[in-house]
């Protein structure tokens, strides 16, 4: 089914910007810088994150951390290996994205682990951040329900990003 | 935050290496995480930089004003009373038609502007309901195209780095819909209490 979905959406929406009049490949430059300062922007918070996330990795203490939550996480049917993602992307989202990284390079991007790490990342945001972020800017004296019906959100993303890992590409 | 949590990363992989004994690997670890993390950039920057520019001409062709109509009557519902504000509703609209093209430089002011006018249709006071569901939504991921993650799953070697789409198309509507209704069930229990922080 993916396969043929971004070819499609590539050919489509320039076909219909191009009847619509849009000066289509000046429009893709724009983006395209704004895509590369984006990358350049997070350039630093990867060198750091990832530097102190392969030193945790090596130092074992992030296979601990998976073992000790082993028994939750195998009811809920999340790999182990995406144990530690489970507690990071909440409160960062590069945080997030270099343990994803780490993941990915041990078990594979087309492991069952690497997909359902993939997945996480993409199907939730840094939760706890964002609202710090949104109450902050307006002030807000008390968030009330709010941090824990992200998590509840979270959780969910989680869940249901191994099971339809499961669902769509087995567990190998 | 990101100040602790790298602070408590780096003095645990500390403590780690001597419980365990492998101070070689993570000193080893240390030189070389990041060179590995501007090589792993290196091969992501060329697909983030294309999905910015592809998506920019979605945007720029009137497709983006097509998402945010399409929207519109789902999101209005969840917004109560405040549904009603013009101007209200068509920020909440272009922030989450930006969160949902995944313009990440665009989604975060217009999402700030949405919450200031939902806030001062409000009265500006206390922790009104519909600002708090406005800050939900961004927690959950809308994106229609996980390009920072495709682009991660290339530079690690994915035979086909989108095919996750569906899943994360899946997971994502789940959770939006648990966090809402999370939010629902949860809002009895939390009164707002605007007079008592004047």
């Amino acid at each position: 089914m993916a396969e043929w979905l971004v070819p499609a959406l590539l050919a489509c929406v320039t076909m219909y910007a191009q009847i619509r009049g849009v000066d289509v490949f000046s429009n893709f430059l724009e983006g395209a810088k704004k895509g590369a300062k984006t990358a350049a922007a997070i350039a630093p918070t990867m060198v750091g994150l990832l530097t102190a996330v392969y030193m945790l990795r090596a130092s074992g203490a992030i296979d601990w951390l998976g073992a000790m939550m082993r028994p939750i996480f195998s009811c809920l049917g999340i790999p182990e290996a995406c144990a530690p993602l489970v507690l990071l992307k909440p409160i960062s989202g590069g945080g997030g994205l270099a343990l994803g990284a780490d993941i990915m390079q041990r078990a594979g991007a087309d492991s069952y682990a690497g997909r359902v790490a993939a997945v996480m990342l993409g199907a939730s945001e840094a939760s706890i951040y964002t609202i710090s972020l949104y109450a902050g800017s307006l002030g807000l004296k008390s968030t009330r329900y709010a941090v824990p019906a992200a998590l509840i959100g979270d959780l969910t993303a989680f869940v249901s990003s191994a099971f339809f890992v499961r669902l769509f590409f087995g567990t190998n | 935050m990101l100040s602790k949590i790298w602070t408590a990363f780096l003095c645990i992989a500390w403590i780690g290496a001597m419980a365990s004994g492998r101070m070689a690997e993570v000193s080893q670890a240390a030189a070389q995480g990041a060179g590995q993390a501007i090589k792993l950039l290196i091969e992501m920057i060329g697909l983030m930089m294309f999905w910015s520019g592809f998506m920019s001409v979605v945007s720029a062709s009137g497709l983006g004003s097509g998402i945010a109509h399409i929207l519109r009557p789902i999101l209005r519902p969840l917004f109560g009373r405040a549904g009603n504000d013009r101007e209200s509703m068509e920020l909440v609209g272009a922030s989450i038609t930006a969160n949902v093209l995944g313009l990440s430089n665009a989604a975060t002011p217009l999402g700030l502007r949405a919450a200031d006018r939902l806030y001062e249709t409000a009265g500006r006071r206390g922790s009104p309901d519909r600002v708090l569901t406005l800050i939900i939504l961004n927690t959950t991921s809308i994106q229609l195209i996980p390009t920072t993650v495709a682009a991660l799953r290339a530079g690690m070697g994915a035979q086909a780095p989108f095919d996750i789409m569906p899943a994360v198309w899946g997971a994502s509507i789940l959770s939006v819909a648990a966090a809402l209704f999370a939010a629902r069930c949860l809002r009895p229990l939390f009164p707002d209490c605007p007079r008592q922080d004047r």
